[in-house]
């Protein structure tokens, strides 16, 4: 029997035991009892965040039903087998019986996909660093001018038998002057390509900070101590930490995340926000910036870097500048961060970007069998206060959290729902009016 | 020395003339280089083939230079500040009485892409920096039928 079929035994065998019925627990879960049926008969799959609701429920460790992994391999073989050869049909519908039947060989050869399209994407950028990057452009141009000079003016010299002295020393100058700007646009040639070669490696810093901060769940201990953090030691020697530019990220992360700490310490938090869920008042950010006397964005960094704990949901939170790159990228189950390219304009961040100060909320989904939904916090502000003269640099935040019954609360507010993704190219919403590229992804 | 040489200032046109008697019998060459002494080295080099020499750093009324001076050939730059050759390829092409001036393209960037389109915009001749003087001179030869 394929592994992936197990999930829906697995609640049905769990759900009997605790001798609820198929209705209470589908009410609770909030999803029809039909749909429940689907899933418990294997007919249906149930998401992260489903599965996180059930497993509340049924008060069971989320682990016993999560198959995360596995979902992820079936997401990878499935794009993969949209960029099959001409000729070369995959079975689709027999996905999971080949994952199921064959786990090793479904594993290999998602691992290849993965690396494939990672290796496309590289080759791209790196094609695309060549033919546009101005940097680039203007050294070759340098150095090539600078060869032209020195080689035309040093075959006069030496083709020219008899040569005017004046012109002689001229070109002796010109030649002089061409091979001292050569040796300077070779240096600076070298040390770009040196600079950008670290960060054109397998990850960019940002990848590289991410990975670090996921080995660690999201959480280092000595951000909650009173004493500032030993920055050298946390982050040097660390494997993911390659590059010079992700260990600076990383200590401008601990710094922040200490001072975080300091002005919103973890007891008090955790007290405030477990009081909230268990009121039914539904997880409500605003009141809780209120009760704790912080700043908004200060208490979305806390929350998504809070330790991992078994009656607490976990938090994704992402931050962008004006210019809509990622700064910060917290990633949790269901919310996936574009590993290349821009995310989605769908993202309330996006859309809190247009509308600065103004905070908004809004229910997402993303694509799924059942889709993962998340309730979603988002804001923008100036960085520093405006002036009149000086440019107005924004930053936005997005907190999202998985749309529990207990997160929503007993009375579930009205909120704006939108379809989202994580990155056009990896989105099945063909129709969507926000793609700006094909999708890889045909359904 | 014969002549001031100079490296052309933006905006400002050099003419130098022939050191001696060549191939090129005193026809004149218009040379659109920003590299001063690329430049310097092109002129050299024709001037004591028998050619005169006009030169300018930039491609600013280029196209009035050429209809005022009427020159046997053109050797145009790519990458001028502000400004890029083979624009004013294209406008030198579209003027029925330029249509047949001789052009050599002169560009650093070596692609095929880069040929192809300095071809399609009316080159007579493409040639990639760094060149060999005797190729552009026996380039200048040949498209001017010296």
């Amino acid at each position: 029997m394929p592994r992936s079929q197990l999930s829906g035994t697995r609640i049905r065998a769990l759900r009997k035991a605790r001798n609820f019925s198929q209705a209470d627990l589908a009410r609770l879960a909030g999803i029809s009892p039909s749909y429940l049926n689907l899933i418990e008969h294997n007919r249906r799959r149930a998401g992260p965040s489903l599965l996180t609701a059930i497993a509340e429920v049924l008060n069971i460790p989320e682990q016993t039903l999560a198959e995360g992994a596995e979902d992820a391999l079936l997401e990878v073989l499935r794009a993969s087998a949209a960029t099959a050869e001409a000729g070369i049909v995959p079975e689709l519908d027999r996905l999971e019986e080949f994952v199921g039947r064959f786990p090793g060989w479904a594993g290999h050869l998602g691992a290849l996909a993965e690396r494939v399209e990672a290796q496309d994407r590289m080759i791209e950028r790196l094609s695309e660093r060549m033919a546009h990057d101005p940097n680039l452009s203007a050294a070759l141009h340098e150095i090539v001018s600078a060869v032209t000079a020195v080689q035309s003016t040093a075959a006069i010299l030496n083709d020219s038998g008899e040569l005017d002295p004046e012109w002689s020393a001229k070109f002796h100058a010109n030649v002089h002057a061409d091979s001292q700007r050569l040796a300077r646009a070779a240096e600076a040639l070298v040390a770009y390509l040196d600079a950008s070669g670290e960060e054109a490696g397998p990850a960019a810093p940002q990848e590289e900070l991410e990975s670090w901060l996921a080995r660690h769940g999201n959480h280092l201990a000595a951000i909650e101590e009173p004493d500032p953090p030993d920055l050298a030691e946390l982050t040097e020697g660390q494997a993911e930490l390659a590059s010079h530019a992700a260990r600076e990220m990383a200590r401008a992360w601990l710094l922040q995340a200490h001072a975080d700490a300091r002005d919103l310490p973890l007891a008090p938090l955790l007290a405030a926000l477990r009081a909230m869920l268990a009121s039914a008042a539904g997880f409500r950010p605003d009141a809780l910036a209120e009760v704790l006397d912080v700043p908004m964005d200060r208490l979305f960094r806390r929350l998504a870097t809070l330790p991992e704990t078994r009656d607490l949901p976990r938090f994704g939170l992402v931050e962008c500048d004006g210019s809509g790159t990622l700064t910060q990228r917290h990633p949790i189950d269901g919310f996936a961060l574009p590993r290349f390219g821009g995310a989605c304009p769908l993202w309330p961040l996006y859309q809190a970007l247009a509308t600065p100060l103004r905070p908004l909320s809004a229910l997402i989904e993303f694509p799924g069998r059942p889709a993962p939904r998340f309730l979603a916090f988002a804001r923008a502000e100036p960085i520093r206060p405006a002036g009149f003269q000086a440019p107005v640099v924004l930053r936005a935040s997005m907190l999202l959290v998985p749309a529990t019954p207990a997160i929503l609360g007993a009375v579930p507010p009205s909120l704006p729902q939108f379809e989202v993704g994580s990155n056009c190219r990896i989105c099945p919403r063909l129709a969507c009016v926000a793609r700006r590229e094909p999708s890889i992804v045909a359904r | 020395m014969a002549q001031e040489h100079h490296a052309p200032r933006e905006g400002a046109a050099e003419r130098t003339n022939a050191t001696k008697a060549g191939h090129g019998e005193g026809r004149l060459v218009l040379v659109l280089e920003d590299e001063p002494n690329i430049s310097e080295a092109i002129r050299f080099i024709l001037r004591r083939d028998g050619w005169n020499v006009l030169s300018r750093a930039d491609g600013d009324d280029a196209l009035d230079l050429i209809e005022a001076e009427a020159p046997a050939l053109l050797i145009l730059d790519v990458m001028l500040p502000g400004q890029n050759g083979l624009d004013i390829l294209q406008a030198i092409r579209a003027r029925p009485r330029l249509a047949d001036l001789p052009v050599i393209v002169l560009t650093a960037k070596g692609h095929a892409a880069d040929r192809d389109r300095a071809m399609r915009s009316g080159a007579s001749l493409y040639m990639a920096k760094p060149f060999a003087n005797a190729e552009l001179l026996a380039a200048v030869r040949q498209l001017v039928g010296a």
